[in-house]
């Protein structure tokens, strides 16, 4: 790893994990792109997200616990459930070529961008005044 | 019954994508199980740390999980997303979000061209 992979990597990771605070996300949508920029291939990167992920939720949850805002429960409930999907998940994706993941993976984060605008506009539309 | 059907539906698309789960996850607590938002956002967050945990495995049996570059994104990312939930309760985020629009748009085309 040179110097400017660590300087980079230290600075996408530090954006990704404001965005995955500031929105309940994993960060993982921009762990991709990251690490494929860092040079890892398309499934290696995705892999390498759910890792990166972990620090960040853990920190993200412990946060948000003392904010009152976490339900134990729920959350166990569509974690558990969602192992199964996991394994499912894993196994479809191993029968798509990495260019076309690659490029799913493109439409997916113009799909996120589009549903941050709708999000930021519902919010300001239901709650004008708000600070 | 609809918990289960959700983190089904984000357990999928974790794995094939690599992403937690929760850019899925959040809008359906929101809209089917009439979870407020905040709440959708740190109940996600939990969620995310046991779908991760499951796709790590999934995919370091595969050898497709490189350790250091985890480390190297990860760690830094664990102090965003303690600056992230702060700021949450307190500023205004629809400012950031249209910012992170425009982030990940250029992030879309980045990955398009290159």
């Amino acid at each position: 790893m040179s110097g400017t992979t660590i300087v980079i990597g230290i600075l996408l990771g530090l954006t990704a994990g404001v965005m995955a605070g500031l929105f309940g996300v994993g960060g993982g949508i921009l762990f991709v792109p990251a690490l494929v920029a860092l040079g890892l291939g398309q499934l290696e990167a995705q892999g390498t997200s759910l890792l990166a992920i972990l620090p960040t939720v853990v920190a993200g949850t412990w946060n948000q616990r003392r904010y009152g805002n976490l339900r134990i429960r729920t959350a166990v409930v569509v974690g558990v459930a969602s192992i199964v999907g996991v394994e499912v998940g894993a196994r479809i994706v191993l029968e798509v070529p990495e260019s076309v993941l690659r490029r799913l993976f493109a439409a997916l984060v113009f799909v996120v961008a589009a549903q941050l605008v709708w999000r930021a506009r519902r919010s300001t539309a239901r709650y004008p005044d708000s600070p | 019954m609809r918990l289960v059907a959700i983190g089904l539906a984000a357990g999928v698309f974790s794995a094939f994508f690599g992403v937690g789960g929760g850019l899925l996850a959040v809008p359906l607590l929101i809209l089917f199980a009439h979870i407020p938002e905040r709440v959708a956002a740190a109940t996600s967050l939990l969620a995310i740390a046991i779908t991760a945990t499951a796709g790590v495995v999934v995919f370091s049996l595969r050898g497709q999980v490189e350790v250091e570059y985890a480390a190297l994104v990860g760690l830094p990312a664990a102090v965003g997303a303690l600056a992230g939930t702060s700021l949450q309760q307190r500023v205004r985020t629809s400012t950031l979000t249209y910012g992170f629009a425009v982030l990940l748009t250029g992030v879309g085309t980045w990955l398009l061209v290159s």
